[in-house]
């Protein structure tokens, strides 16, 4: 495997693996407080004992989660020094803001998990309100930097070189806010569908009610984030289609500059011969999405170098799998919302836990899907338009054998946590089937 | 301003050596007295191994934004070990939370918990490899040189190893003085207090060593503190600090114990930043890398100061809630 190869896979292995991790140790807090602050209110101790059991889940995921991330924060430097010097100092502040966030969440998070018996109720149930915040505010810092690499600002570059650097400029970029609330949004979903899917299962087992208060839970936060996906997914692709034009064409495999562009649905893309077969074309739809105009022109390929193309292929395939997922998330909320309206025994169906089930996975298959989006839509760039990802490689060889390294330490730790998950799961269950 | 930001750096690498060190020492210290220790070890460090962990993430992150040059240097020249420690990290992190958190199964807990240690050791001694790197300055960034020249060398040295050794003994003696605190059973205060005395011994001959390799590595250690005036003081305070760390043992004052040990380790942080100033990464051609030569500009500088200002009102109270509601009591 050639070294460039070795260490955008090692990137991606270990980015995809932590954002997992991230997206529900920055979720989980909330359904948590929730629950706690219903078992403040009615005093039915089910809500406590399903605090306590996502707790003891929860801690896995955090743990798991810091030092995955503590990898990623000297990875950046081990695989691409040239990007981190250069960069560094331009969209650090994000990073420096983003440590007093980790700190708060820590501490909070040591405080809560062990300190049921040794703080006053009312402190207790804020301190898990804490920790929610914090983990948000830690998610928006580092999406701002990651923003950042999309929509360069706050300096000037003039021979390889940065000057009249300007932290906060850089900060709030021009994609900051686009991208920040889009995965906000999208971790509220994908872990709100985790949980409700794992529940779904549980309560089709065994009608217990505190399956059904965690699935009432998991699927209302769950069913107003999937409802804000596809309006805040479009504000993302406006932006995408101002900032970088060529990460837009390669979502929707669009060689030719055209007026009235049509939205390409599936289809394969051939690079060669520019064009996508099999695919369904909505005429119009992309000049709509991308400049809110059914008749405004669409920039294609064509326009720009053929060494300044993305990948083409994964970019398209990628993007359709997140939106295709978007509007099955979409259908699932609906279903929930009505639902719990109209039906008065909807938790009974049988289809619809079954439909649950299936959609377990699905909120963080999209998010791997959107972050590939949006990092191979991006290249061949690691700064857009500055320097070149091949550019900032580290000169060490041998990438490859940490790239095998880490991503077998990462599959053996995947491993282990979904089998710890289902050993907490089973015993669970015990605990209550002994109760009966 | 610089200065300000250096000395910030300073205190949070302190810091992670005092507190992360008292961790990644627990481990070792269960491997030491065979498994004895770890239900105290397990309670001691559970609620706050993520907020100590966070000190080496700001220490990171101070670099990289404050002096790229010695982010992108140390990570290049030091990617091996410094790889070796992350895998350790990652091993260790997950091996002790699965241990607190798998209530079944005694035998993936003896798993867990043999992980936990050994990679503990492992972490602890790659750490200090890649400090003993760092300050030996055998660097080389002149990438004609070949592998072994640029990659491996500045490591894999007679010093960088006792630095390794010296630090497991650093992070096994802040352990034991940081358990000792933690625990009233009179059978673990006589274990402790005996297995401090050894580490102390150890610790001082471990630092002999460090003195003496870096004389066969032809770097002058001794004469550079010798001749620094800060250097001389701080070690000579440290040494002096030995005969009331024994005192308070044999009377087993703990909190004057972690007072003092964490004293004599914030004296050879100072002894050492004290001869290495102004330079920041020793590079073997001579062109080290220096405060000036690595700063970020003016602009960055400050607002990472004021990040880190803001930190600091925010962090320091909510630590010492979370120090206060954990230690120093015995409810359980
Ligand atoms: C549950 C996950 C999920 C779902 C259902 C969707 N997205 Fe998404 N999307 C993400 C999760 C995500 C993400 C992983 O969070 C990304 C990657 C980078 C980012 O900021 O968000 C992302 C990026 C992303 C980008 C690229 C932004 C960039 O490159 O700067 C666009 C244009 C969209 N999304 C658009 C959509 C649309 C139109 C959707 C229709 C329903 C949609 N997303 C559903
Ligand atoms: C979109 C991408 C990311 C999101 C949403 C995200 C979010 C989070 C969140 C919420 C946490 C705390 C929760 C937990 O401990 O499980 C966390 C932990 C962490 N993340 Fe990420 N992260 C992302 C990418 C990154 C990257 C690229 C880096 C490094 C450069 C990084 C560095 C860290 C570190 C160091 C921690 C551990 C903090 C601790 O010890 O508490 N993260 N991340
Ligand atoms: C956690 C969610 C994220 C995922 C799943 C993700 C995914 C990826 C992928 C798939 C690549 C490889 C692209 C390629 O080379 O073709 C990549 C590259 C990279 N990403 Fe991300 N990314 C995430 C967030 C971030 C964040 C928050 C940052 C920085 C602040 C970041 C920094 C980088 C860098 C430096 C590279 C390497 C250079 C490049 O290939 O452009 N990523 N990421």
């Amino acid at each position: 495997m050639d070294e460039f190869l070795a260490a955008r896979l090692q990137m991606a292995v270990s980015l995809g693996f932590h954002i997992v991790f991230a997206c529900i140790g920055m979720v989980m807090p909330w359904f948590m407080f929730v629950a706690e602050w219903k078992w403040l209110r009615t005093n039915n101790p089910v809500y406590l004992d399903l605090a306590k059991a996502w707790a003891k889940g929860v801690a896995i995921f955090f743990a798991v989660g810091a030092v995955s991330g503590t990898v990623l924060s000297f990875e950046l430097g081990m695989l691409w020094p040239t990007f981190m010097e250069h960069a560094g100092p331009i969209f650090g502040m994000p990073f420096s803001y983003e440590g007093t966030a980790f700190f708060v969440e820590a501490i909070a998070l040591g405080l809560w998990l062990y300190g049921w018996n040794r703080l006053n109720k009312k402190v207790h149930l804020y301190i898990g309100m804490v920790v929610g915040i914090a983990g948000v505010m830690s998610g928006v810092f580092v999406i701002s930097a990651n923003a950042w690499m999309n929509a360069p600002a706050g300096f000037d570059w003039i021979d390889g070189q940065a000057y009249n650097i300007d932290p906060v400029a850089a900060m709030f970029n021009k994609a900051w806010f686009s991208q920040t609330h889009h995965m906000i949004i999208a971790a509220f979903s994908a872990t709100g569908f985790a949980v409700a899917g794992v529940h779904a299962m549980l309560y089709l087992r065994n009608k217990l009610e505190i399956h059904a208060k965690a699935l009432t839970i998991a699927l209302a936060f769950a069913s107003v984030a999937a409802l804000l996906q596809p309006l805040s997914g479009d504000l993302a692709a406006k932006n995408v289609a101002k900032l970088q034009p060529a990460k837009l064409a390669a979502f929707e495999a669009h060689f030719e500059t055209q007026k009235s562009a049509p939205l390409i649905i599936g289809g394969i893309p051939d690079v060669e011969n520019r064009e996508v077969n099999y695919a369904i074309k909505l005429p119009g739809f992309l000049s709509f999405l991308a400049h809110g105009d059914f008749n405004a022109e669409v920039k294609g390929l064509e326009e720009f170098p053929e060494d300044e193309w993305p990948p083409v292929p994964i970019v398209h395939y990628s993007f359709q799998l997140m939106v295709g997922i978007g509007m099955f998330l979409i259908l699932l909320a609906v279903i929930f919302l009505a639902g719990t309206y109209k039906w008065k025994h909807w938790l009974e169906k049988r289809w619809w836990l079954k439909l649950l089930m299936i959609a377990t996975p699905l909120g963080f298959i999209a998010i791997q899907a959107g972050w590939v989006v949006t990092e191979v839509g991006r290249q061949p760039w690691i700064i857009y338009g500055i320097m070149k990802t091949k550019d900032a490689l580290t000169p060490m060889p041998g990438i490859q054998y940490t790239f095998y390294t880490i991503t077998a330490v990462y599959l053996l730790l995947t491993f282990i946590v979904a089998w710890l998950m289902s050993r907490q799961i089973k015993m669970l269950q015990n605990k209550y089937r002994s109760h009966d | 301003m610089t200065e300000t930001i250096l000395i910030i750096l300073g205190i949070s690498l302190l810091l992670y050596v005092l507190l992360g060190g008292a961790d990644f020492g627990g481990g070792i210290l269960e491997l030491l007295s065979r498994g004895k220790a770890s239900k105290i070890v397990s309670r001691a460090i559970a609620p706050v191994w993520e907020a100590n962990h966070v000190w080496l993430i700001l220490v990171v992150v101070i670099l990289f934004v404050g002096f790229p040059t010695v982010y992108s240097t140390i990570l290049t020249a030091l990617h091996i070990p410094v790889l070796l420690a992350l895998i350790g990290i990652i091993m260790r992190g997950s091996a002790f939370t699965f241990r607190h958190y798998d209530l079944e199964a005694e035998r993936s807990k003896a798993i867990y918990s043999s992980i936990f240690r050994y990679s503990s050791l492992f972490t602890t001694f790659f750490l200090g490899v890649t400090m003993g790197g760092v300050i030996l300055g055998d660097i080389s960034m002149d990438y004609s040189k070949g592998f072994y020249a640029i990659y491996i060398h500045p490591w894999l040295n007679w010093f960088s190893f006792a630095m390794g050794i010296f630090l497991v003994v650093l992070f096994a003696f802040l352990a034991t003085i940081f358990t000792l605190g933690e625990t009233k059973e009179k059978e673990h205060v006589e274990r402790f207090t005996k297995m401090a005395k050894y580490l102390i011994v150890t610790l001082v001959i471990a630092g002999a060593v460090v003195f003496a390799t870096a004389e066969i590595e032809g770097h002058p250690l001794f004469y550079e503190f010798y001749h620094s005036l800060p250097s001389l003081i701080s070690i000579v305070l440290a040494t002096l600090a030995l005969p009331l760390l024994w005192i308070n043992l044999n009377r087993n004052n703990r909190n004057w114990l972690r007072l003092i040990a964490g004293f004599q380790t914030t004296m050879i942080m100072v002894g050492w930043f004290a001869i290495q100033f102004p330079v920041l990464v020793k590079i073997n051609d001579g062109t080290d890398i220096t405060v000036q030569s690595s700063s970020a500009p003016h602009q960055v500088q400050l607002q990472l100061l004021i990040a880190l200002i803001f930190g600091v009102f925010v962090i320091l109270p909510f630590t010492g809630y979370l120090y206060k509601t954990f230690k120093f009591d015995d409810k359980e």
